[in-house]
């Protein structure tokens, strides 16, 4: 890659700037609404989080450039100028501090949508080269070897062999022609093989075709989370390619928040065209099947459960009312959190912030919005369905010393089906 | 003629119509720096259509949320008393209805005077409590810019020149008038450069949010 420098960061952020982006910014009224919306300034107490602050440097070259008084003020040289130090000291507010959860871009009383501009900013910064560096390697690996994590499909192989010895069920891969194809996360592959083993079970179960493919089994894109468009793209269409093989009508995106943005609303527009297929979370799966009767499950749970809405299945996808209609089907004493659906609280990891290692104590000082949240109902286990807050939120209970567990719903599902020979 | 009456017919004659022209050129110079740019074709498989969704958040992002409204209570009721405040002396003031009718050939009833008295007393005083919660407030403080307080000045005086109009305590009366007038119209010549577009813009801001959001089946 050629050299990264402010000019190509100003012609990024040029590039970036649509209609929206001009509406959103001249009606800023500068209220500081936002700001009660993020959890990373909610729990700093720092104003420089403020949502509308952090899209300075894309503003000043909206002003600059894309306005009549703007330019009268560049020319009688008034115009503040973005520079290379600006974008660096902007760096941590831009990455660091934003989630990309959306909450402001649904409090602004102006309609500003903030997470729509903190996206298109990143792809700005990336081509300035002020990228945190944990998100850089992962793009990186998600390049060289399919996963951010740098996971191999050798890796998820012996995990394959281990859920059919312990249900000797068989898990597809590169089957054609089946209903889905399955993408999974690495963090999933990772921290929660239970996943694979609980979908395993719920398919055969319902009657579902389904394959894996080696070609390409990884669903998240450090593209869009870094602010890439060539790196997303490529990312993108390795699905496309992988299901365009397996000649697959649908793709299904795992247990993970942003996999499913990337790939069910980003991807198309970053390769340019529509899908030859159709793409759903594994949540909306379920509550189809369970809508049409193929989930017979028995039994229920009997503790006090509650729910994270990961921001990017709810308010940032409308998956809402699908994830309570399956923990209906199996917890009856389900408590919803306080501020829920499409104004849940971010977990503090999203939007890359769990990628990039400096901003761990961040990413802590925005998870005391969740606990503050769960403690308000001091359910006896949580209920989710991405890997990356389901990991945020089991860290984040353990630093406080909170004893709640953290399950994955699709596990949770699973663990009720009823068995094979009982159904007749 | 006294310099009095003199100014007074200026600010309602030519003063007036330059204010309009700046007005109307620069409004329709921001509509198309914005309109021109355009949004890229969206290719993703929509949940729903952009236009209802879109008409809807114009509206309804007019009321906070239950937990924003909780934690921004003040930003948010001091905010819907001037903003009402101004728009009722605005529109439903006796001589301001006269002036629409004569410029618009349009009719509506207005308020009692005092009424409309009350009303402006509360709005000023909103007004300057918006500016102290700006100078104090640690996030307002730090995103606050000069056009804030450029803006937040012709606003106040627009109101307050109105008022000391009202009671006659700027002599002679046409310069009270006048100053009146002269402010109403500088606000007009800034609306388009300073983020009074707001009064414009936000319902379009309101649209493509809206639009985004229920594309992706969620009511914003």
């Amino acid at each position: 890659m050629s050299e990264l420098t402010l000019e190509r960061g100003l012609a990024a952020f040029r590039a970036e700037i649509d209609a929206p982006i001009a509406a959103f910014f001249s009606s800023c009224v500068h209220c500081g609404i936002c700001a009660q919306s993020c959890p990373f300034y909610l729990e700093t107490g720092d104003p420089k989080y403020t949502p509308i602050l952090k899209l300075e440097p894309l503003r000043l070259v909206w002003e600059g450039e894309f306005t009549l008084w703007g330019r009268i003020k560049r020319t009688l040289g008034l115009q503040q100028k973005v520079t290379d130090e600006m974008l660096a000291e902007w760096e941590e507010l831009l990455y660091d501090s934003c989630s990309m959860c959306g909450r402001c871009s649904l409090v602004c009383p102006v309609g500003n949508d903030l997470a729509y501009m903190i996206r298109k900013s990143r792809e700005g910064m990336v081509q300035a080269g002020h990228a945190p560096e944990g998100l850089i390697a992962a793009s990186v690996r998600a390049i060289q070897t399919g996963s951010p994590m740098g996971l191999q499909w050798k890796t998820l192989a012996v995990q394959i062999k281990h859920v059919e010895d312990s249900t000797s069920l068989t898990v597809p891969v590169d089957k054609t022609g089946v209903d889905y194809l399955v993408l999974l996360s690495s963090m999933e592959i990772i921290n929660f093989p239970e996943y694979l083993e609980a979908i395993t079970k719920i398919f055969d179960h319902a009657g579902v075709t389904w394959t894996l493919s080696t070609q390409c089994f990884e669903a998240t894109n450090a593209g869009i989370q870094i602010g890439n468009k060539d790196i997303a793209a490529q990312l993108v269409e390795r699905v496309v390619a992988a299901a365009e093989k397996l000649k697959v009508p649908n793709v299904i995106s795992p247990e993970c928040g942003h996999a499913y943005t990337a790939i069910r609303w980003e991807g198309p527009n970053l390769i340019g065209r529509p899908y030859p297929f159709r793409v759903f979370h594994i949540i909306e799966v379920l509550d189809t099947l369970r809508a049409s009767g193929r989930l017979q499950t028995e039994g229920m749970e009997s503790d006090r459960l509650s729910l994270h809405d990961p921001c990017n299945l709810a308010r940032k996808s409308g998956v809402i009312q699908q994830q309570r209609n399956l923990m209906a089907l199996v917890a009856d004493n389900f408590v919803d959190l306080k501020e829920h659906g499409k104004f849940q609280w971010c977990c503090g990891a999203g939007g890359g912030v769990s990628s990039n290692e400096r901003a761990e104590p961040l990413k802590l000082a925005a998870f005391k919005r969740k606990k503050a949240q769960i403690e308000e109902v001091a359910p006896e286990r949580m209920v989710t369905m991405c890997a990356t807050c389901r990991t945020q939120l089991e860290e984040g209970m353990e630093e406080f010393n909170m004893n709640i567990p953290v399950v994955g719903l699709t596990e949770m599902i699973a663990d009720h089906l009823v068995e094979k020979e009982a159904r007749s | 003629m006294s310099g009095s009456m003199a100014f007074l017919l200026w600010i309602k004659g030519p003063m007036f119509n330059i204010a309009l022209a700046i007005f109307a050129i620069g409004l329709f110079a921001r509509f198309a720096e914005i309109f021109l740019l355009g949004r890229k074709p969206n290719y993703a498989e929509p949940r729903a259509g952009e236009w209802l969704p879109g008409f809807k958040t114009m509206f309804t992002r007019s009321i906070a949320d239950p937990g924003t409204f909780q934690r921004a209570s003040f930003n948010v009721v001091v905010g819907w008393v001037w903003h009402l405040g101004f728009l009722i002396a605005l529109l439903l003031f006796v001589p301001h209805v006269e002036l629409m009718k004569g410029l618009f050939g349009i009719v509506w009833p207005a308020l009692p005077n005092p009424v409309v008295d009350l009303i402006t007393a509360i709005t000023l005083i909103a007004l300057v409590a918006t500016l102290v919660h700006r100078l104090t407030h640690p996030v307002k403080q730090r995103i606050s810019t000069f056009d804030d307080y450029l803006v937040w000045t012709v606003v106040f005086l627009v109101v307050l020149t109105g008022y000391l109009a009202y009671h006659r305590l700027v002599n002679p009366y046409p310069i009270a008038l006048g100053m009146h007038i002269l402010m109403a119209e500088i606000f007009l010549i800034i609306l388009p450069f300073t983020k009074l577009t707001h009064i414009f813009t936000a319902f379009i801001a309101r649209w493509y949010n809206g639009a985004a959001f229920g594309r992706k089946g969620v009511a914003s």
